[in-house]
């Protein structure tokens, strides 16, 4: 009976999570029927979803498998670029391709090359620990990022044409065009995402990371969180188990990454998309809203990412003001000093109310 | 010929890289923290010296001065304001994204301040360029005053921390925090010391920096920031003669890797050195390896 109580009580937490989402998306829909939203709002809907789910995508790694990880733009970046590269060609060599179908294979192929990635990363990352882990994959984002800004493919009738060194070398011929352009990047994506299909694929992530959490595979991911040695002396094989959680979550970025790229007519991967920068911004998303909280790191996604554009009329000083109530957070969230003085706070208001029924 | 014009040249950026990586590394040792702002530190002891040379037109000595008791003062606060609040904090991570709070902070600073255009840094060193063998070979001021400045540097911090009381101190409290404690020490002064240390360290770094490469913008600290990271992880973090190898072979590295394969794909010969190193040697050319046991 208790073990049932449980499940049902998982589930109720998820179906909240779940109905959050679909809350939200029930009322941009409302607003932007009666036009009651501006059009910075309706350019910000699609990030908003890519930022959430590269956010639930990182909190896997970083809440369930307890790893540190600095380089899931890293992953963004692959999931991105192969897809880009595909809706393109399809758009030179099939252009009767329905739209729809083209960007489910897009997004499949997203996410299978960035999960790929991640298997290949993750054999050699993580075998290392704690911070020597996060800063090799520093690194690994650091170099996909390089390699695509010098990669140079061009498509022609005699099929693809790849340059490391420079645009001039990929020696194509005259009716060919370029697919990627070195720094320049994919110009020219369809312009598929949309709002719905953004939300549909932050409700599936859920559903694969929620899901995931609450099952057998999901218990010993945690169990290798809390302690791997107990958890390798019950027989739980750590490295398949590792690489699961890793590659799942590459696999995420990356059709966070396809989102990302068919919302923008020109794809280049600069430092501040595809950087660490980027990587350490999804890592703000995930602590702020609580490691290992699903719900929690959505929620500050989508704080964090409205928050800069809510502040816009304060021109210079918005990122100033970001800076500056990051660090509060942070300290008002986890310093233990802050911590006691909010339960003292907390316990003084309920006794409050308590005297007062008794009065 | 060449060929020694980029060994020096490499040494005289790795020399930078060290000087940062010995922040880093300190800071790590002792607090064990990923000090995210200490590449912003940089910048804005470089924008100190460069206020006080370029625009008041002070001496450069004096500009120099003031970036490392500006940087020496804002490290102290940042560990105070930012950091100590965080030191019992149940994960580890909560001080990192405070640290990564405080390098947006100062970039904003720096940003409403001085602006978005990058400003041309005077070098602080008016010195001729040296030649040798016959005019073929030629090193700049810059580049022997760098390397000359990091040899004192790291012998001086060397003798510090084995012939003082505070770096004995300093030592101890990276080993075991509260067996430090009992002993007397003062944990929370020995570790804002280090802070202190680390971030004058760092405005030196800055000034040095910039005068070679005398592009100056609000976010001029941070690829170097992250490269020195790279440096102290490459050397094994924590160790102090571990960060100054892992900066100068980094330095190394990056201007033969621009100068003889591709200076497009320059970072990406770093990072992938870095992912060799601790693939065979996890925890760095230094590091020591504490093995976990039940």
């Amino acid at each position: 009976m208790k073990t049932k109580f449980k499940m049902t009580k998982n589930f109720k937490n998820n179906l909240i999570t779940y109905g959050m989402v679909i809350g939200a998306y029930v009322v941009i829909q409302i607003l932007s029927g009666t036009g009651n939203i501006s059009s910075l709002m309706k350019g910000m809907l699609v990030p908003l979803c890519t930022y959430t789910i590269l956010a639930v995508s990182l909190n896997l790694t970083v809440g369930i498998l307890g790893e540190l990880s600095l380089g899931h733009a890293g992953f963004m970046c692959v999931g991105a670029f192969t897809s880009a590269f595909f809706s393109k060609c399809m758009g030179i060599v099939a252009p009767d391709m329905p739209g729809a179908i083209r960007f489910f294979i897009a997004i499949l192929i997203g996410a299978v090359t960035a999960g790929l990635f991640g298997i290949l990363i993750g054999i050699p990352v993580l075998r290392l620990k704690g911070d020597y882990l996060a800063i090799v994959t520093l690194a690994f984002g650091e170099i996909i990022k390089n390699l695509v800004n010098i990669l140079n493919v061009g498509l022609d009738e005699n099929g693809l044409h790849i340059s490391f060194t420079s645009a001039m070398d990929v020696k194509m011929s005259e009716n060919g065009t370029f697919i990627i352009k070195g720094a320049q990047g994919i110009t020219g994506t369809p312009n598929d995402s949309t709002f719905t299909i953004g939300i549909i694929l932050l409700l599936i992530t859920l559903f694969i990371v929620l899901n995931l959490i609450n099952s057998r595979t999901g218990r010993a991911i945690m169990a290798i969180r809390d302690n791997t040695i107990a958890a390798e002396s019950v027989g739980i094989n750590i490295t398949k188990y590792k690489l699961m959680a890793f590659s799942i979550s590459a696999a995420l970025a990356g059709v966070a990454g396809v989102l990302y790229a068919h919302n923008l007519s020109t794809l280049t991967a600069q430092p501040k998309n595809f950087g660490y920068n980027m990587s350490i911004m999804i890592l703000v998303f995930v602590v702020l809203g609580g490691i290992g909280s699903i719900r929690g790191s959505m929620i500050a996604a989508v704080i964090l990412t409205l928050l800069p554009e809510l502040l816009r009329g304060l021109k210079d000083y918005r990122m100033l003001i970001y800076a500056i109530v990051l660090i509060v957070m942070m300290l008002f969230n986890w310093a233990p000093k802050c911590i006691e003085w909010r339960e003292r706070f907390i316990t003084k208001i309920k006794s409050g109310k308590k005297k007062k029924e008794v009065s | 010929m060449s060929f020694l014009t980029y060994l020096i040249n490499g040494i005289s950026l790795g020399s930078v890289y060290a000087l940062i990586a010995l922040g880093y590394t300190m800071v790590y040792g002792i607090a064990k923290m990923l000090n995210f702002a200490h590449g912003d530190v940089i910048m804005i002891g470089a924008f100190t010296t460069y206020t006080i040379c370029s625009t008041m037109g002070l001496h450069p000595v004096i500009g120099v001065l003031a970036a490392v008791v500006v940087c020496t003062v804002l490290g102290m606060a940042i560990e105070k304001i930012a950091y100590k609040p965080l030191r019992k904090a149940s994960s580890s991570l909560a001080v990192l994204i405070t640290a990564i709070g405080v390098s947006y902070l100062l970039q904003n600073v720096a940003l409403l301040i001085f602006g978005a255009n990058s400003k041309s840094f005077t070098s602080v060193i008016s010195m001729e360029p040296i030649r040798l063998a016959g005019g073929q070979l030629s090193i700049t001021g810059e580049t022997l005053v760098t390397i000359l400045s990091c040899i004192v540097i790291m012998i001086g911090l060397m003798l510090f921390i084995n012939k003082t009381k505070a770096g004995q101190a300093m030592l101890a409290v990276s080993e075991d925090k509260g067996a430090a404690q009992l002993m007397g020490i003062n944990v929370n002064g020995t570790i804002a010391l280090t802070f202190a240390i680390g971030s004058a360290l760092a405005a030196i770094a800055g000034v040095l920096l910039c005068s070679a490469y005398p592009s100056l913008t609000p976010y001029t600290g941070s690829m170097p920031g992250i490269k020195a990271f790279v440096a102290a992880v490459f050397g094994g973090i924590g160790s102090i003669p571990g960060a100054f190898i892992g900066g100068i072979l980094l330095g190394i590295i990056e201007i033969f890797g621009k100068a003889y394969i591709s200076s497009q794909m320059a970072d990406a010969i770093v990072f992938g050195v870095l992912i060799v190193v601790l693939l065979v040697k996890p925890t760095g050319l230094l590091g020591k390896n504490i093995q976990e046991k039940v």
